[in-house]
C-alpha cells in the first residue's frame, strides 16, 4: 500500500467502522429481534413470527400510540405558539445583545433535562412551590392539580423541547430581510398579514426544522412521563422501556421500535418534501 | 408601548426557562430538608455533599464520560468529516445517509438497540458501554458541525501548499485543522451539551456500577431526595455557567472584530 492509499485509509476507516457497528448493526439486529419470539422467561427464541406486529395492533398499544402523537403534537404547537413572538422579539434587539440573549436561552439546556424536570416537581406538586404562593397570596384555597396529569406531561415536554424549536426559528428570522418588513407596513398591510404573508414563508425551514426536533423526541421521552404523570400515564417510551426492562419481552418491545422509527422516518420523508435540508438538522 | 410589551414577555418566557434550575439552587440554601417552603439560610447541605460518596461517584462518572466522549468523538468525527469531503469511495451515499440517524431517531430507540447489541456481544455493562454510546450519538453532530466549515474552504490553499512541498501530514494538521477550528470547538461544544444532558440513552447503556448524575437522581426522585442533591446540582451549574461565559465572551470579541472589519 503506497502512502496516497494509506493515508486515505487512516480518514475513511473510522467513520466506517463506526456507522457499521454502532448504527447499522444495533437497527439491524433491533429489526431481526423483532421478528423473534419471547420466552416469557426474558430469552428470545430466535424464529421467524410476525405476531409482535400483530400484537403492536393490540387496542391498548393503539391508544398509547395515539395519546403519544396527540402528547407530541401538543408540544410541537405550542412551541411554536412561544417561539414565534420570542424569537422576533430577540431579532429587534442590537447583535450583541441578541448574542447574549441566545446563550441564556442555552444555559437551562445544559444542566441535564431530568434534573430539570426535577425542579418543576418541586414547583409543581401539590405540596409545591406554586401551589404555596398562590395560596399564600390567597388566589387559592385548595392546592391545584398541576402535575400527575396531563398539564404536568406537556409542561414537562415543551419546557425540555423549546430549545429545539427556538434555536431554528431564530436562525431562519435572522435571515428575513427587514426591508421586506417595511415595504409590507408601508403598503397597508396590518402586523398580522405581515406576519403570516412575510415572516411565516420566509422561516418555514426553521419552523419543519424545529417541528421535526420537537416531535420526534416527544413520542420517547418516557422520564418526563414517568416523572411528571405519576406513572399511571404511558406513551410509546414508557411502552418499550417497560417491555426491555420490565416486562422483558425483547421481541414484542423491538417491534414497538420499529413501528416508531416508520412514524419517524413519515415525519422526516414530510420535511424533505417541503424542501427540508438533512444537514441543517444537526446545526442547533 | 410595543417595545415594553416585547421585553415583557421576554422576561416571561426567560423565568419559564430559568424557574425549575432556580428553585433547585435556592432550597440547596434551605435550612428545612423539605424543599417546599424557605426557612432559613445554610450551607449545611454542602458540607454533607462532601460526605456522600454516592453522589460523588455519579458526579465523577459524569463527568468522566462527558470528557472522553466529547474528546474522542471530536477526532473521529473531524477526520471522517475531511475524509468524507476529500475521499470518494463505495457506499459513500449509505454512510452519509446513515450518519443521520442518531440525530433524527428517537433516542429511546438508539438505547435499547445499543443495549441489544451489547448483551449479543456479551459486553458487560459499564462505563465503557455508557461512553460507548455517548460517543455513538455525538459523532454524527461533530461531523455536520466540520463540514459545514470544511464546504467554505478554499481547496487552493491545500494545493498551493503541496506545491510548495508539504506533505500531507503538514497540509492536514498545519493547514487543514487551523481553518477547521471553529467547527471542531462547536461540534465539540455540541457533544458535551449533549452528553451532559443525555438521560434516555444513558438509561439503558449505563450498568449498575456506572451510575451518572441523572441516572442517579431518577432513582433518587422514587425513594426521595436529600437537598445535598441540591447543593450539587448548583455546583455543577456554576461550572456550567463560567464555561459558557467564557466561549460567549470569546464570541463577543469575534463578532467585534467582524463588525469593526
Amino acid at each position: 500500500m503506497n502512502s496516497k492509499k494509506l493515508w486515505k485509509f487512516f480518514f475513511i476507516c473510522p467513520v466506517i467502522i463506526y456507522v457499521s457497528l454502532l448504527i447499522a448493526l444495533p437497527l439491524i439486529y433491533i429489526l431481526l429481534i423483532s421478528f423473534f419470539q419471547s420466552d416469557y422467561y426474558g430469552g428470545m427464541i430466535s424464529t421467524f413470527t410476525i405476531q409482535n406486529y400483530i400484537d403492536v395492533f393490540d387496542q391498548v398499544y393503539i391508544s398509547v400510540f395515539l395519546k403519544s402523537i396527540f402528547i407530541a403534537g401538543i408540544t410541537t404547537f405550542i412551541c411554536i405558539l412561544i417561539s414565534y413572538p420570542f424569537v422576533l422579539a430577540i431579532s429587534h434587539k442590537k447583535p450583541r445583545t441578541q448574542k447574549i440573549l441566545m446563550t441564556l436561552v442555552m444555559v437551562p439546556f445544559l444542566t441535564n433535562s431530568l434534573i430539570r424536570m426535577y425542579g418543576w416537581l418541586v414547583l409543581l406538586r401539590k405540596s409545591g412551590v406554586i401551589n404555596q404562593v398562590l395560596m399564600g397570596l390567597g388566589v387559592i384555597q385548595e392546592p391545584l392539580s398541576l402535575m400527575y396529569n396531563m398539564i404536568g406531561i406537556i409542561i414537562g415536554m415543551v419546557y425540555t423541547l423549546l430549545p429545539f424549536m427556538i434555536l431554528p426559528l431564530y436562525s431562519s428570522v435572522s435571515t428575513v430581510d427587514p426591508y421586506l418588513l417595511e415595504a409590507s407596513s408601508d403598503l397597508g398591510a396590518s402586523k398580522m398579514k405581515t406576519f403570516f404573508k412575510i415572516i411565516v414563508p420566509q422561516t418555514l425551514p426553521g419552523l419543519f426544522n424545529g417541528s421535526l426536533m420537537v416531535f420526534t423526541p416527544a413520542l420517547g421521552y418516557f422520564f418526563i412521563v414517568d416523572i411528571l404523570g405519576g406513572g399511571k400515564m404511558m406513551i410509546l417510551g414508557n411502552l418499550i422501556k417497560n417491555q426491555f426492562l420490565t416486562a422483558r419481552n425483547w421481541p414484542f418491545g423491538a417491534a414497538i421500535s420499529i413501528v416508531l422509527v416508520l412514524i419517524t422516518s413519515l415525519v422526516i420523508i414530510a420535511y424533505r418534501k417541503l424542501g427540508g435540508k438533512m444537514e441543517d438538522l444537526g446545526g442547533a | 408601548m410595543k417595545k415594553i410589551g416585547e421585553n415583557l414577555y421576554l422576561v416571561l418566557i426567560f423565568v419559564f426557562l430559568f424557574l425549575p434550575i432556580l428553585v433547585l439552587i435556592l432550597f440547596s440554601f434551605n435550612t428545612s430538608s423539605l424543599n417546599i417552603i424557605f426557612e432559613g439560610f445554610t450551607l449545611h447541605w454542602y458540607y454533607d455533599l462532601f460526605q456522600n460518596s454516592t453522589l460523588l461517584e455519579s458526579l465523577f462518572n459524569t463527568l468522566i464520560v462527558a470528557g472522553v466522549s466529547t474528546v474522542v468523538s471530536t477526532v473521529i468525527g473531524t477526520i471522517s468529516a475531511y475524509g468524507l469531503y476529500k475521499y470518494s469511495f463505495k457506499g459513500k451515499n449509505i454512510v452519509n445517509e446513515l450518519l443521520y440517524i442518531p440525530v433524527v431517531i428517537p433516542e429511546i430507540v438508539l438505547g435499547i438497540s445499543l443495549l441489544s447489541v451489547y448483551t449479543l456481544l456479551q459486553l458487560e455493562l459499564g462505563l465503557f458501554t455508557l461512553i460507548l454510546a455517548h460517543i455513538c450519538f455525538c459523532i454524527p453532530f461533530v461531523i455536520i458541525s466540520v463540514r459545514s466549515v470544511l464546504e467554505g474552504i478554499d481547496s487552493h490553499i491545500s494545493e498551493a501548499a503541496s506545491d510548495l512541498g508539504a506533505s500531507r501530514f503538514q497540509i492536514f494538521t498545519k493547514i487543514i485543522i487551523p481553518m477547521l477550528m471553529p467547527g471542531i470547538l462547536s461540534g465539540a461544544q455540541l457533544a458535551l451539551t449533549l452528553s451532559l444532558d443525555d438521560v434516555v440513552i444513558s438509561y439503558f447503556t449505563a450498568g449498575p456500577g456506572a451510575n451518572t448524575l441523572p441516572l442517579q437522581v431518577y432513582s433518587m426522585i422514587k425513594t426521595g431526595i436529600t437537598p445535598d442533591v441540591n447543593a450539587l446540582i448548583t455546583i455543577m451549574l456554576c461550572f456550567v455557567f463560567v464555561l459558557l461565559m467564557v466561549s460567549t465572551v470569546v464570541q463577543l470579541r469575534r463578532l467585534k472584530k467582524e463588525v469593526s472589519l
